[in-house]
């Protein structure tokens, strides 16, 4: 395993030598004037604030509308290098898709000892309101975003599934439709696969799992929890992309187990829910009886097989973080396959050796709360005081079921505009991928980058930025 | 033993509501020593027919009620056959697996005195039926029936700790103590014929998993095993799970609810 201290990949200039898919970019950094830099930075600014981009961060003070960074300089993956990646994303999903059901189902994985019947079982995530309930086409988790670091030319790792509803996905357009709107001759030289296709995609994703019995074009809505939500622009984004509503719980109402939308014409029945609201508070029949964002009777017009959710209720059991050092088995018990990517060596701090070996190393650790995300409830420790270590053993000392550990791994880096110039930052990917009648991968996903010098946390709530990511149609020319 | 159920529950609103959603959970599974002749529910005169099952094998059934009327009547007529099988449900075939239902929930989490009761009454040389009635007859020791000093919400700990509360206070403590003591354990909402003429209220209890034995009922109310004059109709990890009914309301005031219930023996 790569620590932290080992050397770091960099995927534009490694070995003293522009790697080959960055040859075009390395030249046009080169040959871009400094001014003509800050100038192109003021316009992406401007850019973005037309179009309101804005990602609310959930913490005390500062703008909680402010605008996640964005770095020019785009992210470069050979054609190669992103047909090996999206074999195995589309493995990944597979699995993930068919443990849903089974664990919902006949639960044979569990028979078989696989994974932990516990684990599964005295889940918060396991939602027993699905057991037994066949879905459209067997497809839970729809839209799924896996989170990828890289560490070498072809050493890449997941770092974790993201099965309920992954957002970042019209960062991924926007930063594109800048970067075209800024630098047109690029695009030109350069071949590029597009993405801007993305919404087509999920709107035949969301249409292929109507309701068996559904007929003529199903209808889609965008069911979202309203402008408070910090993915709201996302959510209107989406909407408007596709050309569907936009709706939240009150201009829904269920009768007799049909689901219809409230519209100037009267009620419209609907087929097909790509909802942005958890589990608990789509439907306060059902769920949390409090919750005003819902849809009461919801949950009864899904068993009923009128209405399809996307994602499924009960998802959430598949990226379940300490479910997920199971995932690799997954792919070798249902599909017969050796999983083409690979996780990260994972310390499950419920079993004592795991816990007393993350308690000695916590200081070349990244401890991360099993329930928790949005990098929320982490310690990266290298980077921690000793005060915060401290603190941090003592949670994991008190309630170790809680915690999973990994190395801090070397994240790769790219070239990114910094204050003085031009440095190296750490990166991850999230490609998404959409499972219907069949899997659908939009070449490339959206790169996050951490903006702080050394920093390997590239949440946007952690002041991580994201950088346009190019996908090169052919490598005619490459190394 | 031929079992007549009338049953109806009124719902009046201090303002005329705007809307009231309802999710019934009142139709028994056929099977389990139950022989269902009739099975009708109706609100404010229109027949329900369940259109679904839920995780838990329960049908299940929503309707909505709209416009400015102040009440809501649900009805329930039944006529069913019973059998006398001594509390043993036996192995169900349900979509969940028994493991699921030894984890607590929020009202039937264990407290230290819920664990001092469970672990008290446990005794090695006892067979686990022999235990778990001692368990049960604990838990109505301890809590004096007494209807309107807790509600549907009162979590477990809190009714032992004041001593006082209904059978599905009953039936959350014996939940959470025999989850504690390991053994899978769900709640079961239903109807108790408790003698000819007799009006009672629907009934809630607790099964059991017992290993070679599957499934077996038991009554903290009435410190015994669930015989003939048992209707099961639901099941749930607790009260929330399998509740006869769930309702949202938008608008209407004040809730208030009447209940009549008239279990017969024919």
């Amino acid at each position: 395993m790569t620590q932290a201290s080992a050397p770091v990949f960099d995927e534009m200039h490694s070995d003293g030598a522009t790697r080959a898919p960055y040859a075009l970019i390395d030249a046009w950094l080169q040959a871009l004037p400094p001014e003509h830099v800050a100038l192109k930075r003021r316009e992406a600014e401007e850019w973005f604030r037309r179009i309101g981009i804005t990602f609310a961060v959930y913490s005390e003070g500062g703008d909680p509308e402010r605008l996640i960074p964005f770095d020019l300089i785009p992210r470069v993956l050979a054609q190669s290098e992103w047909q090996r990646l999206q074999r195995g994303l589309e493995q990944r999903v597979r699995a993930l898709n068919a443990f849903i059901h089974d664990v919902y189902h006949d639960r044979e994985i569990l028979r078989a000892g696989r994974v932990p019947q516990q684990l599964v079982l005295g889940n918060p995530q396991f939602r027993p309101e699905m057991a037994g309930f066949e879905l459209p086409r067997r497809v839970y988790t729809h839209i799924a975003g896996i989170d990828l670091v890289r560490t070498g030319p072809d050493q890449y790792y997941v770092l974790e599934d993201n099965c309920r509803t992954p957002s970042g996905v019209s960062y991924m357009l926007e930063n594109r439709e800048v970067m075209l709107r800024l630098f047109p001759e690029l695009f030109r030289r350069a071949s590029v696969a597009p993405v801007a296709h993305y919404p087509d995609e999920l709107l035949e994703t969301l249409r292929s799992v109507a309701p068996v019995h559904c007929r003529g074009e199903p209808t889609v809505v965008l069911l979202s929890p309203g402008i408070h939500n910090s993915a709201y622009y996302e959510h209107a984004f989406l909407a408007d992309e596709m050309g569907i509503e936009l709706v939240e719980g009150a201009d829904l109402i269920v009768r007799d187990d049909i689901c219809y939308m409230r519209t100037t014409g009267g009620l419209e029945r609907v087929d097909v829910v790509y909802r942005r609201i958890d589990d608990d508070y789509i439907d306060p029949l059902a769920f949390r009886e409090n919750s005003l964002l819902g849809v009461p009777g919801l949950y009864f017009a899904y068993r009923a097989g009128n209405v399809n959710l996307a994602n499924a209720i009960g998802a959430g059991i598949a990226d379940d973080k300490a479910v997920y050092i199971h995932v690799p088995e997954m792919v070798r018990f249902y599909l017969g396959e050796e999983p083409l990517l690979a996780n990260v060596p994972t310390f499950d701090c419920r079993k004592p050796d795991d816990l007393k070996y993350v308690l000695e190393h916590l200081h070349e650790l990244v401890v991360k709360e099993v329930h928790g995300s949005g990098g929320y409830g982490m310690l990266v420790g290298p980077h921690a005081s000793s005060a915060e270590r401290a603190a941090f053993a003592a949670q994991l000392r008190a309630r170790p079921h809680e915690y999973i550990a990994q190395p801090t791994l070397a994240l790769s880096t790219v070239p990114t505009f910094v204050e003085n110039g031009i440095a190296p930052r750490h990166v991850d990917l999230r490609p998404f991928v959409l499972t219907g009648e069949c899997t659908r991968i939009v070449p490339g996903g959206l790169t996050r980058v951490a903006l702080r010098e050394g920093s390997l946390v590239v949440n946007s709530s952690q002041g991580g930025g994201t950088k346009d990511t190019w996908v090169l149609e052919n490598d005619k020319g490459l190394d | 033993m031929q079992i007549v159920i009338d049953h109806t529950t009124t719902y009046r609103y201090g303002d005329a509501p705007l809307r009231v959603h309802q999710a019934l959970r009142l139709w028994p599974v056929p099977g389990g020593g139950q022989v269902i002749y009739e099975w009708r529910v109706d609100v404010d005169g229109r027949k329900i027919r369940p259109t679904s099952r839920d995780g838990f094998g329960n049908p299940v059934a929503t309707h909505v009620a709209e416009g400015p009327s102040a009440a809501l009547r649900l009805h329930v007529h039944a006529e069913v056959e019973t059998l006398d099988r001594h509390g043993v449900v036996g192995h169900t075939e349900d979509s969940l697996p028994p493991a699921f239902f030894v984890h607590p929930t929020l009202l039937t989490s264990a407290d230290a005195a819920i664990l001092e009761m469970a672990h008290g009454t446990a005794r090695d040389s006892e067979s686990d039926v022999a235990r778990l009635h001692r368990l049960s007859a604990a838990v109505r020791e301890r809590i004096d029936y007494q209807p309107l000093t807790t509600d549907v919400a009162t979590p477990a700990a809190e009714a032992l700790a004041a001593g006082a509360g209904v059978c599905q206070d009953h039936a959350h403590v014996l939940l959470a103590a025999a989850r504690a003591l390991g053994h899978p354990a769900r709640y079961v909402s239903g109807y108790l014929c408790a003698s000819a003429e007799q009006i009672a209220a629907s009934h809630a209890w607790v099964e059991i998993y017992v290993e070679g034995l599957g499934w077996v009922g038991f009554d903290p109310a009435n410190q015994i095993c669930p015989d003939e004059r048992y209707v099961r109709v639901a099941t749930g990890r607790d009260y929330r799970d399998a509740a006869p009914v769930r309702g949202v309301r938008v608008g209407g005031g004040i809730e208030s609810l009447e209940v009549l219930v008239r279990v017969g023996d024919q």
